[in-house]
């Protein structure tokens, strides 16, 4: 779903503060600045963390369905279940559990899977190279098929590579990616041409080349839609920053295009940007289901939705911490990547 | 509400045309360019109208029944009694897709509705109080961000079960972080304005001045949003069908459709091909419309 979430650039939370900006200031008052938001930023991430993880237990817990009941199986008395409740310690209260389960995380104990007894992390382990390696390679895919685009679009508005690719861009958005798949299964896996495996995963150490051939189809079905967002953000902050001063100042220095282009205007240009691709390498890392079930990929999006279907509740609530620690942990390396990419933020925030 | 977002959306984009023709600057350029109703806008509206008034008249039309199967038409291709041929039990492709474009239409207008509503009141509060109420929202979509959308909806439906209503409700819950942002920030820009303080000046009280004079300016950006957002959801809605989570067979669902050719993708493919290009064109024109209604109305946040 959240594929789809991809059209709103959302900014964090800090970037849109008002700015109280004042010009000079010392470098010490910067640093303590730095410090300060990062530290606020932290404090804030960690609640949204608790708040989370508290959340999915509390809700899972409150949900109709008897996870004892479903573990147990269809034929056990009530007996077994209730044996099986108090296995699991079911019968204790959400809040001592919760508690319990925090405790566990934090020192490293995820607990272990309901239904096969497999340790959480474990299970966890072989699941998020896969979906991260996917992910990783989309976005990369998308990023530099965009940028350019974008780029030369915003160079030359107007003219071929501009509408060629807003055109396709529109189709490519509007093009739900289970769709986009099933069309590239048809052409590269079995209707038009066999060249590449419609369905499985090939570990990377196993074997380099048919693990990049198992992610060929998947990686430019996730990254179609990206790279036709990514473009629209690009070409519009391109085109503003293009109208600025300093680049009418590098142009009059003689500057060549490319030089004014790649190295004066792209940088202040691509904060929506990053942030887009951040909130999406996290949107991703737990919203691949669609494209891992067309594809038969062993990947976390799978294991969560089987862990709903057998009311797996430890491997959930171990995921979902990890997705919500993704996200956290992008967010502010997004927040820091400001810092370091415009020094204009250095000094208004 | 699919008649009042779509009135109200087409009288606004007539506006700023009419003012960036006024005067000739590089701002109003861009607007009157914006504004100029191409060739493209005239048709994106045809198809639209023409999905929602068969999706709306569905029972009228002389189509046959999308639920009864008839086995002389399994996979079926295209024949005047079947003018988009027939799917794996042989049920009618073409009614089927107007069928299913009403559950399409439902759910994304309706989870885009509650969403805006919730989202746009909580929205108007946070930039109009600031302060604690607007660090709690700020904190309360974070949480909501934080949490994967589709394992969301997923559990709601494997749990709940798969119906209108849970799908309406998921997908309002996941859009309501979006619309606090938006609305939040196009009350910041209003909240400054000389009316609003007038207002206050005035003595009004503060549900007052929300409600009469912030209210009907970020009504607009709010909706210009919420149509794209009908787009997306009308795809997620696909998605979970797809997975085989969304709207119950027997149904017409798009995604449904789409996924019930799956296993006859390589023999016959019109059976995805056609409910996937109608989603398609829908969506497709959903979003060049909105793209450019939305244009009119963007909040920059780093302008605040």
């Amino acid at each position: 779903m959240a594929d789809t979430m991809a059209t709103t650039p959302a900014a964090p939370a800090t970037a849109a503060g008002p700015g109280g900006g004042t010009g000079g200031v010392s470098r010490g008052t910067k640093r303590k600045y730095a410090l300060r938001r990062i530290r606020k930023r932290l404090t804030h991430l960690l609640l949204v963390l608790l708040a989370v993880t508290f959340l999915s237990f509390v809700v899972v817990d409150l949900l109709p369905g008897d996870a004892a009941v479903v573990v147990a199986g269809d034929n056990a008395t009530p007996e077994q279940v209730q044996q099986v409740r108090e296995d699991l310690q079911l019968d204790r209260p959400v809040l001592i559990r919760y508690v319990d389960w925090l405790g566990g995380v934090l020192t490293g104990d995820l607990g272990s899977s309901f239904r096969t007894g497999q340790p959480v992390a474990e299970a966890l382990a072989q699941r998020i190279p896969v979906t991260f390696e996917i992910t990783i390679v989309a976005q990369v895919l998308a990023l530099l098929i965009a940028v350019p685009l974008a780029v030369w679009s915003a160079y030359r508005p107007g003219r071929l590579v501009d509408r060629a690719s807003m055109t396709l861009g529109f189709g490519a958005a509007a093009m739900p990616n289970f769709v986009f798949g099933m069309v590239l299964i048809v052409l590269f896996a079995g209707g038009v041409s066999s060249i590449l495996p419609a369905t499985g995963y090939t570990g990377f150490f196993e074997n380099p080349l048919e693990n990049l051939r198992s992610i060929i189809l998947p990686c430019l079905t996730l990254m179609i839609a990206e790279a036709a967002v990514y473009r629209q953000l690009l070409r519009s902050d391109m085109t503003s920053t293009l109208q600025e001063d300093f680049i009418l100042m590098a142009r009059s220095k003689g500057l060549s295009p490319m030089t004014i282009l790649f190295r004066h205007a792209l940088r202040p240009s691509s904060f929506s940007l990053i942030t887009l691709s951040g909130v999406n390498i996290g949107r991703l890392l737990g919203g691949t289901v669609i494209v891992e079930t067309l594809f038969a990929i062993p990947g976390l999006g799978q294991l969560i939705v089987q862990a709903v279907f057998n009311r797996d509740y430890m491997i959930l609530q171990g995921a979902l911490l990890f997705v919500a620690v993704a996200y956290v942990v992008i967010n502010m390396l997004i927040d820091l990547l400001y810092l370091a990419l415009d020094p204009r933020v250095r000094r208004d925030a | 509400m699919p008649e009042t977002t779509t009135t109200t959306t087409t009288t606004v984009t007539a506006e700023p045309a009419v003012a960036g023709a006024a005067n000739g600057t590089d701002t109003a350029k861009k607007v009157r360019r914006a504004g100029r109703a191409g060739i493209g806008w005239y048709i994106a509206w045809t198809w639209l109208g023409a999905v929602v008034l068969a999706a709306i008249f569905a029972p009228l039309l002389p189509l046959w029944d999308p639920a009864i199967p008839d086995y002389t038409n399994v996979f079926g291709g295209i024949t005047p009694q079947h003018w988009l041929g027939g799917d794996t039990l042989g049920r009618d492709t073409l009614s089927r897709v107007i069928y299913g474009a009403r559950a399409s239409l439902l759910v994304g207008i309706c989870a885009v509705g509650l969403g805006a509503l919730v989202g746009g009141t909580l929205g108007m509060l946070a930039g109009y109080f600031g302060g604690r109420t607007e660090r709690f929202l700020s904190w309360v979509t974070d949480v909501v961000l934080a949490f994967p959308g589709l394992v969301f909806i997923i559990a709601i439906v494997a749990i709940l079960g798969s119906s209108l209503a849970n799908l309406i409700v998921g997908l309002a819950i996941l859009s309501v972080p979006t619309f606090i942002r938006l609305s939040r920030a196009a009350t910041l820009v209003v909240a400054q304005r000389e009316f609003v303080q007038a207002a206050r000046a005035y003595g009004s009280s503060p549900v007052r001045i929300i409600f009469r004079e912030i209210a009907p300016n970020v009504v607009l950006p709010v909706a210009a949003y919420g149509f794209i957002m009908i787009g997306v959801f009308i795809v997620v809605e696909g998605s979970l069908s797809f997975l085989g989570l969304g709207i119950p067979p027997p149904t017409p669902s798009w995604g449904g459709m789409i996924a019930a050719g799956r296993t006859e993708l390589l023999n016959y493919p019109h059976i995805s091909l056609f409910p996937a290009a109608v989603m398609f064109l829908t969506v497709l024109s959903i979003n060049y419309i909105g793209e450019r209604v939305r244009k009119q109305f963007e909040v920059k946040e780093s302008n605040l």
